[in-house]
């Protein structure tokens, strides 16, 4: 093939990313140029309306032109086109809900889809070092976002927290990476498992595979990779950490399940009870449970409805990180998938209400702010209910269906439910999480409201979200077959 | 025969008008009692009725049968047979006296009289019932009543001695009904004709040993069967020593539920060793047989002699209805012995003592019942006195009363030509042949007996008059009226025990055939 | 048609929460509505059944494909045992509404929770599909928590919080088994007769058994993890108590039966006799506690602890008779316990507003309302398993049974209904009859008896009067279907 077919055929695949790329450089433009005189809120607006239509074509053009090409660098299935759209959906949703937090707004924007850009291409890339160019395109940009705040210190310190860990765990993966590279070879995900079949068990391998670990566990905020996310969450501008809390975590968990399976799936191990075997199956266990049981643990301290999120974060990284000890590549997709992007939806929802309460001053983000809502805010209030219930695990609210579903491809991954054991922990962490989930229904429904409380207000559009994600909630845990069958029909062919 | 549910029917006419009666207003006070009256006179027709229909030789009649939950074993079966309708008409003759002697209760009289026909209802079901498991719900249900009637209109102590007697009478209950189960549970019936025929043909304790694998023969599970059932009687007639809930309570309840309870209430407790624990456990009881003839006579002496020692003439009372049914358990024990090559004519002396202690307990319901009545009379004329110090030389202002309390006391004691007499002959006549021992120590409750009582008349109507009594009066027309019929039947019934021998004979001489295979 | 009633429930809970607040009129309506609407569905439906050839076995309602990733079905079926709950959740819900006609505070929100509440338990006994089941019952343990956090009495909030965390670990417990059950029959199905029928190997059962039963019998109030039922049902308020005793501790129990006891025989039979011997300590332990208590609730609370071990102990018998009675008692209970809560919190907390044995000693209540003291003595009666009533006939199968299997434990029971005479005496004497020597008048005098309260009472009543004298109407139900080839392996391998 030559170069000028190439380079098309990848332009052709690349539609969708150079779209979302126009859009950054409209929005900014449109702001730069056009709106500077105007007041925040329209600016707002125009902005929010310019990367929505952008995302929606994008959106479309994946669902017209559905393709299932394997390049030297990049590989695109079905699967990938379909998490693409759930990541385009995300940043709409998290454009339209966007506040008054800063005078940069096109530049905002700007990041906010380049950021997009790096998840899209995070998922579609097969080659490591792709990978790592998409991951840090994905991370400078929310670095940058997360700073973006001026007029608060802990915006600040959030997004230099982020970076620094950010930044320590990129070079950790780097480093990985290239001991892999000297291993195998090859940096394509499809060669280094024949690679890795022919090698002998060398303990460099296992050191390259946790050190490239290392990074993507720091993304999903994996124990013990998570000490940033608490400060992030809380500091960073509302609508960046409702990005982070989801957008990031869809793509991220996407590429770790691709790298285990296809790059290192010769090398699974197991971490079967009673027979463990080395490979990359009782690192992540490791990872896991501590995740659960330090989110968990963590969480019931909190009196910060943020912070609280944050590490409940952590504990949802671990139980999603249980799927991926599924019998076949196609039952773990789909259980992680619907997991990852059912929390995502969940957590974007939350972190709205709380800009709602929060109404724009940070320090307004405390449990005891959300007292009596259910009074101020009915409607508001009904669908934290349900984000709070769908974190927790309670029917028939998709949360519960997602835990169900991971739990049963976790036992149903071994032979002779070796696997229990992991799910029991999981369990266990789930049962104390409802304690925290519930003390913030309790400030809302139970708690009376102070005398002086503020009027809630909130614009229709963010109102119009908040109800549609609650309602998304609703449906895909009432009708799972929704979601499971559009990821079923994605895996049809190879995954990856 | 006919074919209406006449038992049924008696049962429930109480039950009606005392839910009618519990409709009634608050102020209706006479009329609650009038009513109250009339149903249970209405009950005291129907059941003379039945008497008039009954044949003595006829077996069970009005019987009635119906299925009700079969998987389980229970059926509606309803009858009676001599013992069944002796029982009925003490209970439909003494209800209605009782509440004659209730009448001057003013507190709240429609709730009193309303609880009276439920008791008489539950009376009534007890009596006619032929399965346990019915026969258990008007066992049980009759304690409420009583309950009450002692906890509302009681006297000093009422809460506890109320308490006592329902935990007490529980306890047995509970004793008797976990032991039929098991007998159930092995038998699938609940029958006391069909369990009694086993225990004749002595499958029944292969039968329950063969299901229920406890102990370790059949002997020793029927023999804990059997103390069970035992338990819920002893403690209702009551044996000595599980009579201590019963002085209380006859003391602290008002005088007509004391006439009840001692007239009918107790008698509950014989006819169940009659009608259920012999019949089922024949063997079992033989078996014991020491011990449980010498606690009937502890009960007959023990009875006279605490009696004696009371100072409170309630309490006296009371004492002495323990007594009295000591006689009527020593008679019971004695005819469960095996007598076949003893040389004695064992089927006539056991039927002697098997009439003597129908006749008893007949007598005792009449006799008792008017004394617990005269001594309400005592204490509301006293103002609330009735110790037995108290009064002296009543005899002049109130001749008639000390003359009709006078033949109550002299029947309680025995005297030949009055009521008390006829049974307690015969009961020691046939025991005397079956268990001399026990017999002659048991006279000397008969001595005993006969100094209280003695003592009671002497204390209470001679001797010097005391000042505060000069005004006592004499019994009104209506209490002569309600006292009469009673002294009468005394009087009958001495002469003439042919009339309730002649109804319970037959019955007699079938239990008795019985025994003795 | 039974299906209806969970469709009732849980429309008329939404249409409730839509209702203006301060109209509390209109909300006790809407709920008394619905909640005779349920009622008379489930008994036409239940007549229905049993006309129907099918009666006797399992009738199927619906059954359709829901969740095909796990084999899971939308399939809702009655049997007698089934039938008979549903009229007792109907019976109690119309109860519970009319002595909760006094709530003034959040009305709309209070009887939307509690219809919730009923179609959730609704939807427990008509599932017959597990992972439905499973849905159901979670469902039903949220609008507990609010129901006592929001307008409960005594330590509410700590009261609703122990109950939702027992009830959510219960649950927890269940799950595990019933995914471990799924995964070990090869993922199958969640179909309960489909799995009843498949031959788990007997280790898996031993622990499978233990784990699902002991998960369901925590909101039976096994001993000794019943530690939540005393203090819930006195932060309860009233008709919550009378749900949470009447109607959701018998979901424990049901729960067992269903699915513990009929998926795992050889595990039960392994635990047979350890399970009795908690069931018999829970009933003498629930009775001693309940004889020294101070509290008219906690008394209440603790005698439901012990009626649930008759239920237990039934259970455990494995005979016939001896399940039948269970079945029976737990209907029974259900009503009576009903009646005793309506009583303590209806008409004398909400009057006098004191609990404590002590002082309501003076108030000789007896004179005061006399309609409360009657319906005491009857619902006493029931309780203390007096003849007559349905406790009677309930009890005396128990103990029938538990001669045939445990001799000794029939001995015990009889011990414990022994000491359940006594503390229904006290209790009855001291708040209502105690002819106190110093008579307290009270500082205002007591309203009286409203006619919600006297129509729920008489209703209770009559339905307890009416299965003592005819308990044919019950019995005839649960007979037949206890003899259906799903309890077969029950009842033959026990002792008979």
């Amino acid at each position: 093939m030559n170069f000028v077919n190439l380079h098309s055929e990848w332009l052709r695949l690349l539609t969708p990313e150079l779209i979302v790329v126009i859009t950054a450089l409209v929005a900014l433009l449109a702001d730069t140029v056009c709106l500077r005189q105007q007041c925040d809120c329209i600016r707002i607006k125009a902005g929010s309306i310019i990367v929505s239509l952008g995302c929606l074509i994008a959106v479309a053009w994946l669902s017209l032109y559905p393709a299932n090409v394997h390049l030297q660098m990049l590989s695109i299935t079905p699967t990938v086109a379909f998490i693409k759209q759930v990541v385009l959906g995300l940043a709409i949703f998290t454009a339209l809900v966007t506040t008054r937090f800063t005078k940069h707004i096109g530049e905002y924007f700007a990041l906010l889809l380049l950021a997009v850009v790096g998840l899209m291409l995070l998922v579609s890339s097969k080659n490591l070092l792709l990978i790592f160019v998409s991951l840090e395109l994905l991370s400078v940009s929310l670095y940058a976002m997360a700073a973006f705040e001026k007029t608060s210190l802990a915006s600040s310190e959030a997004s230099l927290k982020y970076f620094l860990f950010g930044a320590m765990a990129a070079a950790f993966t780097l480093f990985g990476m290239s001991l892999i590279y000297g291993i195998t070879g090859t940096l394509d995900l499809g060669d280094m498992t024949a690679k890795f079949k022919d090698q002998s068990i060398e303990p460099v391998f296992y050191v390259a595979l946790v050190m490239t670990l290392v990074g993507f566990a720091f993304k999903l905020a994996a124990a013990p990779f998570h000490l940033w996310a608490p400060d992030a969450y809380q500091g960073a501008p509302t609508p960046v950490a409702a990005f982070i809390a989801s957008g990031s975590k869809v793509g991220s968990f996407f590429v770790i399940a691709r790298i285990l399976f296809e790059g290192f799936g010769g090398r699974t191990g197991s971490a079967a009870w009673g027979n463990f075997l080395p490979g990359w199956m009782p690192f992540i266990a490791v990872l896991a449970v501590l995740s659960m049981i330090v989110g968990n643990v963590a969480a019931l301290l909190q009196t910060n409805v943020r912070r609280l999120l944050a590490y409940s974060a952590v504990a949802h990284a671990g139980y999603a990180l249980l799927a991926l000890f599924g019998k076949n590549q196609a039952a773990t997709t789909s259980a992680l998938l619907y997991y990852v992007i059912t929390y995502a939806i969940t957590v974007l929802g939350a972190f709205t209400v709380i800009s709602v309460v929060e109404q724009g001053n940070k320090h307004h983000s405390d449990l005891s702010n959300f007292a009596g809502l259910s009074h101020r805010a009915p409607v508001l209030s009904i669908c934290m209910g349900i984000f709070m219930l769908s974190l927790a695990g309670i029917p028939p609210l998709s949360g519960f269906f997602g835990k169900f579903y991971v739990f049963t491809t976790t036992i149903g991954g071994s032979e002779n439910l070796r696997l229990l054991w992991l799910v029991v922990v999981a369990i266990c962490a789930s049962a104390v999480s409802f304690y925290y989930y519930l003390q913030v229904l309790k400030q809302i429904f139970v708690n009376q409201a102070p005398e002086q409380s503020a009027p809630i207000e909130a614009s229709p559009v963010t109102q119009a979200a908040i109800v549609v994600l609650a309602i998304l909630v609703v449906l895909l845990g009432c009708l799972p077959n929704l979601l499971l069958g559009q990821l079923e029909s994605a895996t049809v062919t190879p995954v990856f | 025969m006919n074919t209406l549910p006449l038992l049924t029917i008696l049962t429930l006419i109480p039950l009606a008008g005392g839910l009618l009666l519990c409709c009634l207003g608050g102020e209706q006070k006479n009329l609650a009692r009038k009513l109250g009256l009339f149903f249970s006179f209405v009950a005291l027709a129907l059941a003379a009725f039945l008497l008039c229909q009954f044949n003595p030789a006829g077996g069970i009649q009005f019987k009635e049968q119906a299925n009700w939950v079969p998987g389980l074993g229970i059926q509606y079966h309803l009858g009676v047979d001599g013992l069944g309708i002796l029982m009925v008409i003490l209970t439909a003759v003494v209800i209605p006296f009782a509440m004659l002697g209730s009448w001057k209760i003013d507190r709240n009289p429609k709730l009193y009289f309303a609880l009276m026909l439920f008791l008489q209802s539950g009376l009534f079901g007890t009596f006619t019932a032929l399965n346990f498991f019915h026969w258990f719900i008007f066992w049980e249900l009759s304690l409420i009543p009583a309950f009450f009637l002692i906890k509302i209109w009681g006297g000093q102590n009422r809460t506890s001695a109320a308490y006592q007697f329902f935990v007490y009478t529980m306890v047995g209950s509970i004793a008797m009904l976990v032991s039929f189960l098991a007998l159930n549970a092995a038998t699938g019936t609940f029958d006391f004709a069909t369990l009694a025929q086993k225990a004749q043909d002595k499958t029944l304790s292969t039968e329950v040993f063969a299901k229920l694998h406890f102990f370790k023969t059949p002997e020793t599970l029927m023999t804990a069967l059997f103390i069970g059932v035992l338990l819920g009687f002893a403690v209702k007639v009551p044996l000595f020593p599980f009579h201590t809930w019963l002085p209380s309570a006859y003391t602290e309840a008002p005088t007509g539920t004391s006439m009840v309870l001692t007239g009918i209430m107790s008698k509950m407790g014989v006819y169940g060793f009659l009608r259920i624990l012999l019949p089922i456990f024949p063997d079992q009881t033989r078996a014991l047989l020491t011990p449980l003839l010498w606690l009937a006579v502890a009960t007959i002496v023990f009875g006279a002699a605490a009696a004696f020692a009371q100072k409170d003439l309630k309490r006296m009372v009371a004492y002495s209805s323990i007594n009295h049914l000591g006689y009527c358990l020593l008679g019971i024990f004695a005819i469960s012995q095996a007598t076949t090559g003893t040389g004695i004519n064992a089927a006539v002396e056991k039927a002697s003592a098997l009439n003597g202690v129908m006749l008893q307990m007949f007598n005792h319901g009449l006799t008792a019942s008017t004394l617990f009545f005269f001594v309400g009379l005592i204490e509301q004329r006293s103002g609330g006195l009735r110790g037995l110090d108290d009064f002296g030389g009543l005899r002049k202002p109130a001749p008639v009363f000390c003359g009709l309390m006078g033949i109550t006391i002299f029947a309680s004691l025995g005297l030949p030509g009055l009521n008390g007499f006829v049974g307690e002959f015969l009961i020691f006549k046939g025991v005397f042949s079956l268990a001399t021992a026990a017999a002659i120590v048991s006279t000397l409750g008969l001595l005993i007996t006969a100094i209280f009582l003695l003592t009671m008349i002497q204390r209470v109507f001679c001797g010097p008059l005391k000042h505060n009594w000069t005004q006592w009066q004499d019994l009104t027309i209506a209490e002569r009226l309600t006292a009469a019929p009673l002294v009468i039947a005394m009087f009958l019934i001495g002469i003439f025990p042919q009339l309730v021998l002649g109804i319970i004979n037959p019955t007699v001489v079938e239990m008795v055939k019985l025994l003795n295979n | 048609m039974l299906a209806w009633t969970i469709y009732i429930s849980f429309i008329g809970a939404a249409l409730l929460m839509l209702l203006p607040a301060n109209k509390p009129g209109l909300s006790r309506g809407g709920a008394l509505l619905a909640a005779l609407a349920g009622l008379c569905v489930a008994i036409a439906g239940v007549l229905q059944y049993h006309g129907s050839p099918a009666a006797g076995g399992l009738a199927d309602i619906i059954n359709i494909p829901w969740i095909n990733a796990l084999h899971v079905h939308y399939h809702l079926a009655v049997d007698g045992v089934s039938a008979v709950l549903v009229l007792l959740t109907g019976i109690a819900a119309v109860a519970g509404i009319l002595f909760s006609w006094n709530i003034e505070k959040r009305t709309n929100e209070f009887f939307a929770l509690y219809m919730a509440l009923i179609g959730g338990v609704y939807g427990v006994f008509l599932s017959f599909d597990l992972f439905l089941l499973f849905v159901f019952y979670e469902i039903a343990i949220v609008p507990k928590y609010f129901l006592i956090a929001i307008w409960g009495s005594t330590r509410r909030e700590y009261g609703a919080m122990k109950l939702a965390l027992y009830s959510f670990v219960g649950s927890a417990m269940v799950m595990l088994g019933l995914i471990a059950a799924y995964v070990v029959s090869k993922s199958s199905s969640f179909d309960l007769v489909t799995l009843s029928q498949y031959p788990f190997p007997p280790s898996f059962q031993n622990w499978a058994f233990l784990l699902v039963f002991i998960g369901f019998a925590i909101l039976a109030g096994l001993w000794p993890f019943h530690t939540w039922a005393p203090t819930g049902h006195v932060a309860a308020p009233t008709a919550a108590s009378m749900l949470l005793a009447g109607v959701v501790m018998k979901l424990g129990a049901y729960g067992a039966l269903r699915v513990a006891m009929i998926l795992f025989p050889a595990g039960l039979h392994t635990w047979q006799t350890p399970i009795a011997i908690l069931a018999v300590i829970g009933i003498i332990y629930g009775a001693m506690v309940a004889l020294v208590q101070r509290d008219f609730k906690f008394v209440i609370g603790y005698s439901s602890v012990s009626h649930m071990g008759f239920v237990l102990l039934g259970f455990m018998t494995l005979t016939t008779v001896g399940l039948s009675g269970a079945v029976l008692q737990m209907f029974s209970h259900g009503i009576v316990a009903g009646l005793l809560f309506a009583v303590v919190g209806r008409m004398v907390y909400d009057r006098t507003h004191t609990r404590d044995l002590n002082e309501l000693q003076p108030m000789n209540l007896n004179k005061v309302i006399p309609f409360a003291a009657t319906t005491f003595v009857i619902a006493g009666a029931a309780s203390m398993g007096l003849p007559g009533f349905s406790g009677f006939v309930a009890e005396f199968q128990i103990v029938k049974g538990a001669w045939q299997a445990f001799p000794i434990f029939a001995l015990l029971t009889g011990v414990g209904i022994l000491i359940g005479v006594a503390y229904t005496l006290r209790v009855l004497i001291k708040a209502f009859y105690s002819d106190d020597k110093n008579p307290q008048p009270l500082a205002h005098p007591l309203p009286p008896i409203t006619l919600p309260e006297k129509i729920g009472a008489v209703l209770l009543l009559t339905c307890t009067f009416v299965i003592g004298i005819y308990p044919r109407l019950l019995i005839d139900l649960i007979v037949p279907t206890l003899n259906s080839p799903l309890f077969a392996p029950l009842v033959k391998g026990g002792v008979s």
